[in-house]
Formats: structure tokens, C-alpha cells, sequence
């Protein structure tokens, strides 16, 4: 009836973490880059179950964290302005800006809509002719193929009132930033959903180069745990390479169509990251032959100064290199009702994960 | 005076207010109290402490599989009496109606909310209408007020005050219907009714439980947040820890699924028809026994257990084995479920 519970067996749990515990010599740290493993390694309670010098970090991979404080300022403006409609992802307007969210300025009156796909902001652009829809493009390679359809969409179909305000990043200049600033790594579980569009190319280099371990991992407690198993072997065997758990999903060539899709639409760009600062071709723009639909360049609007957080330390979270409980606003000043931080807003954040579900009990 | 659609005449206080009041609430509402026609309800209450408690409702859509806004408006209050080891006996009524409201669907909801009444034996004593302008609110919201009398020696029950470690923990049933249902309306999910809202008047088969006199030390419905803010609200409340097996929540494996593509967890949705008792783990079985008597109680089964670790915490030990902590709902799940 349930087809996650064949990757939730407790029997086969215990083998893995079995087979883990038997092989695993010496002292690891393994990042997981996604926040869907982040938030699923808190919630089924997965550090309890490994032995004490197993560590998994947590990296920048959810994207609403990364998300610049300047880039929520500049959409509070855009909602300020008189006939737009701003349309977006859930976790987005809670997310703290300079002086104010989206979620204050919704409150104020301001129309902002909470969409489940980009192609219900084109509908909504639709049924507002006399208003400009701006949907906020957040994402990895997972979601930025979505919004580059809803994108040609409108283009091919002159939904002119359409436009999208990117904020799209890409995972593999973080991932080599992180060990090339020294994070003290062994290996990535690497992020499933953005493999299955990219495939394994993107991490040759963590591999090969940085002689990392890497695995392309589910999502399910035993994809999780299996993962975390080749990751050991490959650190034991001094054998590190790029190997692909999530095999029913992932195909070593990614999703072609999605990729030609995906640059067909958005060209690379200079893009800052919370924590990372500005990471050179890190993230996607609208080219130039889509310009008509990108807000950046067709609705000029004065955006405030950028004022960070007070002694928040998402940023430091965010590399791996601090734990959320070393923050000292974490559980007081700032909790999931009152997030002084992007990584408290997401249940995909760091801060939250620990926040809800804690380490170890 | 079938006209199609509320208009603003119908709160003026005048003639088309008084017909709305006879030609509607009254024909469906019925009772001796409220055709009196007084400004207040006379009510001669039966020896004990009185329970008092009010409720507003907002949901959206208004009809959802398995109720409306009328049956929610019932149920809600009639439970939160109910839970509190009374019993319910008159409720208050009030309508704020958007002009342009379709007169058929107030009908509907009037009607259903007479059904749910008579269902819970409570009569529907008192009530109020007002029309706002198209715009100023979505629809319909409606306020019910409740009264009851408590038995005195179940005043503890609302307070966990004799909640003692080794105590188990039990939920009449399937956790997360109701929010779900909800969901899948206001989303037009085709589920094909596999999920409708448990929304039920509980009072009497929490009434049986007490006439067996099961020593139940606490008692709370788990509407808003879920069954999660509530343990934890138990847990900082006592003092105490809470142990809790995900292996034994009840959850149906429809819910679950919609659970995990949406990405919400069954123990923060909302429910309209459960109640969590805590009692002595010897009365434990035998109070299952009783609740699974009752139509709303067939699923009924202990899911934790309190205990002297961790004080204040709810920690769960995950389907796979591992250990985490539960904690309260942060801000909405889901808006405007109830």
C-alpha cells in the first residue's frame, strides 16, 4: 500500500547500520548538500543510530537559506509597488529581510500569493491582465528547469504581464568553495533531486581532484544509511569516487531535456550565498532573448539598505563549519515562530531540523 | 422571501432580518429556549461547576468531505466541553454572513449544524446574525459558545494535575484525517473521498468512559497542532516525559502518502473528531474496550506512555529505530482548517 515503507525496514535499517559500525575505523565527517536530507536525517532520528565518530554536517543546500538578505528586501519592494502580484514558494515569505518579509507586507495588504508550481503564477498573470506577476525563482538544478518552462511558456504564448525574479543557483562552485575554504570534510552525500537533472558530471572534480567521497543519495532512511555506507567504504578503501545509491532515480547522464531546457532559459551569473559571499558562474539570470520577462531588468524599484541579522550565524551554519547550537541566539532569541535567521525559517534548515527533532535524545 | 442571496438587509434588524431569523435558524434550530425570543436564553443549569467556552470558525472551503463549517462549529465547542470531563448542554450561535452569500449554501450549513446538535443532544439556545459588505469577510464565519456542568471530582481532567509516570496515553483513532481532508478540498485533489474529516461530537462516548468510572487524568482534543503540541504542551505542563512509539500511531496509509508528497506530518494535522486520555496504565485496556464501542472510538489504542525521563520532553522512537525529539507546531501547517 505504502511504497516508502520498503525503505524504512527496520531489519534492513539495522543491517546497514550493522555493516556501518563494522567497517567504520576512523573519525569521518560527511555533508549532506541538500536540505530534503537534512530535514529527513533529523526526522527519523538517523545520528542516533550511527557510532560517535560519524559526524554529518549539514551544507548550504537549502535554498531559501542561501538566499540573500538583499534579495528578499528587493522583493519586498517589488510587492510595494501598485499593480504587482507577487507570487511564491511557501517557506519564502517568512524569511526574515532588512526590515521587513513578505509575510508583513501580505499582512499590510500587499498581494501576495503563495503558488505550489511555477505554471500557477502564469495562470494567475492570466487572470490579472492588468497586473505584473512577478513568481520569485528560488532553487537549485532541481527547480530552475520548472521555472525555465513556465518561462518559455509564457514567452511562446506572450503572457506578457509574466515575469520571474531569479534568485536559481547551481550546487557544484559551492561544494569546491566549501573544501577550498577548509571545511574539515571526508565526503558529500550528494543531493538526489539536483543529480537527477544534472547527473554525476557535475562532482568529478570532488572526486578526482579533491580526492573526496561522493555519493548521489535517496531520500528514505535506507537510502540514507546505504549511502552513508559507501561513503565509509570509500574513505576506509582510500577509493574515492563518485557513485550514484539513488539508482531509481538517477540516470550518470542527468535529464537531458530538463538541462537544454534549463540553459536554453537562464545563462550563469556571479551570485552571493549566505555564509559564501560571492561565488563566481554560480548562479542562473535570464538571457538576453528572455529579458522581457525578467524583472531585474524590466521594474526598476529602490531596494533599502541591506541589514543583517545581529549576531545570527546561518552563515557559518551554512558551511558546516558551526553546529545551529552554537549560535547564541539559537532556541532563545530565535526559534521556527520567531526566525532571526533563513535557516530557522525552512523545515529544509539547518536551525529547524535541530530545532524540532535535536541531534541525539 | 426566498430571494437567491444575502444582502445587507438581512443584519439591519429589520423585517428581513426577522424573516431570515424565523424562515431559517428558527425552522431548523428549533427548541423551546430559543423560540422564546428573549434578548438572552434562560437556562436552568443542573447542580456542579458550569463549563464555559467559545470557538469561532473560518474554515475554508465551507464544505469539505465529511462536513461543513456548521458541523465543525458543533463539534468543535460541543468537544472542548466534553474533553473537559463536562457535559454539554445549551450552545450560543453567531453568523457573520458576506453579503452576496448564496442563501442555499447558509441553508446547508444551518441545517447541518441542527443535525450535529440533536446528534450531541445539545440544544442551540441563542444566536446572532450580521451581514458584512462583499469583501469584508470570505463567506461565512460563524461563533459558537458552549455551556455544560462538570462533575466536581473531574475537575483534575483539564488541568493534568494527577498525571502520574507509568500512565498510558490513548487516541480514539485515525490522526490527521480531518487536516487532510481539508487540504485535498481547498487543493481540488482528486482522492475520491478516500479521506473525509473525522469532525464528531464526542461527548458521549467520553461520557460512557466516565460513567465506567475510569479514573482519566487528562484529557484534550487534538484540533489545532495536532497530536504533537498537544503531548509537548502535556509534557512541559507535568513535568514529566512522554515516550512515544511512531510504530503505534494511528495514521491511514492514504494520509500518510499525501503526508510525504506535501511534505506534512500527520502528528501536526488537525483533528475535529479524536480526544487523547491519559489514565492509569491498569485502566489502559479496558478504557480502549470502551472507546472502541462507540462509532467514533473503533480504531481507539494506546500510542505512549508517560514517564519519569526526560521531564518535559516528547521523544519518539522513529519507525526505523532511531530517537528524536517532538516538538510543537511553528506557526501554520495549514491555514484556516477550522
Amino acid at each position: 500500500m505504502n511504497h516508502f515503507e520498503a525503505f524504512r525496514e527496520r531489519e534492513i535499517v539495522q543491517r546497514l547500520t550493522a555493516e556501518i559500525r563494522r567497517i567504520s575505523k576512523r573519525p569521518v565527517a560527511f555533508m549532506e548538500v541538500c536540505g530534503g536530507h537534512t530535514h529527513a536525517i533529523r526526522k527519523f532520528g538517523i545520528p542516533s543510530l550511527l557510532p560517535e565518530h560519524i559526524t554529518l554536517l549539514s551544507g548550504p543546500g537549502c535554498p531559501v537559506c542561501v538566499s540573500a538578505t538583499s534579495y528578499v528586501d528587493q522583493a519586498v519592494a517589488y510587492s510595494r509597488l501598485p499593480d504587482v502580484i507577487i507570487a511564491t514558494f511557501g517557506d519564502m515569505i517568512r524569511i526574515p529581510g532588512s526590515t521587513s518579509s513578505l509575510d508583513r507586507e501580505k499582512a499590510a495588504g500587499h498581494d501576495i500569493r503563495i503558488v505550489w508550481s511555477a505554471l500557477d503564477a502564469v495562470k494567475i498573470a492570466r487572470e490579472n491582465p492588468g497586473k505584473r506577476v512577478i513568481l520569485l525563482a528560488i532553487g537549485f538544478e532541481t527547480t530552475a528547469p520548472v521555472t525555465a518552462g513556465a518561462l518559455q511558456y509564457a514567452f511562446n504564448n506572450k503572457v506578457e504581464n509574466f515575469f520571474i525574479y531569479s534568485a536559481h543557483k547551481i550546487m557544484p562552485p559551492t561544494m569546491e568553495t566549501l573544501i577550498d575554504e577548509g571545511v574539515p570534510l571526508d565526503g558529500y552525500l550528494a543531493p538526489g533531486h539536483v543529480s537527477t537533472i544534472t547527473g554525476t558530471s557535475i562532482y568529478e572534480n570532488i572526486a578526482s581532484k579533491y580526492g573526496k567521497a561522493c555519493v548521489i543519495a535517496g531520500f528514505e532512511p535506507v537510502d540514507i544509511l546505504e549511502s552513508i555506507l559507501m561513503l565509509v567504504r570509500q574513505v576506509e578503501e582510500k577509493k574515492p569516487s563518485v557513485e550514484i545509491q539513488y539508482r531509481r532515480v538517477v540516470r550518470p547522464e542527468g535529464n537531458i531535456p530538463a538541462l537544454r531546457m534549463m540553459n536554453e532559459v537562464y545563462g550563469l551569473r556571479d551570485d552571493w550565498w549566505r555564509g559564501l559571499g560571492i561565488l563566481p558562474a554560480s548562479g542562473l539570470a535570464p538571457r538576453e532573448k528572455y529579458a522581457r520577462h525578467d524583472a531585474e531588468r524590466m521594474i526598476p524599484v529602490e531596494v533599502e539598505e541591506t541589514i543583517e541579522p545581529k549576531g545570527c550565524i546561518c552563515g557559518e551554519v551554512l558551511k558546516g563549519v558551526k553546529k545551529p547550537v552554537d549560535c547564541p541566539l539559537f532556541g532563545s532569541v530565535c526559534t521556527p515562530a520567531t526566525p532571526a535567521g533563513a535557516c530557522m525559517v525552512s523545515p529544509e534548515g539547518a536551525c529547524q531540523a535541530w530545532y524540532k527533532y535535536e541531534a541525539k535524545v | 422571501m426566498r430571494k437567491e442571496t444575502i444582502l445587507l438587509g438581512h443584519g439591519s434588524g429589520g423585517r428581513m432580518s426577522q424573516e431570515l431569523i424565523r424562515d431559517l435558524f428558527m425552522k431548523h434550530f428549533g427548541g423551546e429556549v430559543l423560540t422564546a425570543e428573549t434578548d438572552a436564553a434562560l437556562l436552568e443549569l443542573p447542580p456542579g461547576i458550569t463549563v464555559f467556552t467559545t470557538d469561532s470558525y473560518v474554515v475554508s472551503p465551507l464544505f469539505f468531505p465529511g462536513g461543513d463549517i456548521g458541523h465543525l462549529a458543533v463539534c468543535g465547542t460541543v468537544n472542548d466541553l466534553a474533553v473537559s470531563g463536562g457535559s454539554p448542554l445549551a450552545l450560543s450561535a453567531s453568523f457573520i454572513l458576506e453579503e452576496g452569500l448564496a442563501l442555499e449554501e447558509l441553508e446547508r450549513v444551518v441545517s447541518s449544524m441542527a443535525a450535529t446538535a440533536r446528534e450531541a443532544g445539545v440544544a442551540i439556545v441563542t444566536g446572532d446574525t450580521k451581514v458584512v459588505e462583499h469583501g469584508s469577510c470570505d463567506k461565512l464565519f460563524i461563533n459558537t459558545a458552549g455551556i455544560g456542568v462538570l462533575d466536581p471530582q473531574y475537575r483534575g481532567i483539564s488541568h493534568a494535575r494527577d498525571v502520574q509516570p507509568g500512565d498510558r496515553i490513548i487516541v480514539n483513532g485515525f490522526l490527521g484525517d480531518h487536516g487532510v481532508a481539508v487540504l485535498a478540498a481547498r487543493q481540488h485533489l482528486d482522492i475520491s473521498g478516500a479521506i473525509v474529516s473525522d469532525a464528531a461530537p464526542l461527548n458521549k462516548m467520553i461520557g460512557r468512559v466516565l460513567e465506567e468510572k475510569v479514573p482519566v487524568r487528562f484529557m484534550r482534543d487534538p484540533t489545532r497542532g495536532g497530536l504533537a503540541t498537544l503531548l509537548c504542551d502535556l509534557a512541559e505542563r507535568t513535568s514529566l516525559g512522554i515516550e512515544l512509539p511512531e510504530s503505534s500511531l494511528p495514521v491511514r496509509p492514504e494520509v500518510k502518502n499525501i503526508c510525504e508528497v506535501f511534505g506534512f506530518d500527520p502528528l501536526y494535522l488537525a483533528n475535529e473528531g479524536k480526544v487523547v486520555m491519559v489514565v492509569p496504565a491498569e485502566d489502559a485496556d479496558r478504557t480502549v474496550a470502551l472507546l472502541r464501542q462507540d462509532p467514533h472510538g473503533r480504531e481507539a489504542c494506546i500510542i505512549g506512555t508517560i514517564t519519569h525521563d526526560h521531564p518535559g520532553k516528547v521523544v519518539m522512537e522513529t519507525e526505523i529505530g532511531g530517537r528524536r525529539i517532538v516538538d510543537m507546531l511553528a506557526g501554520e501547517q495549514l491555514p484556516r482548517i477550522c
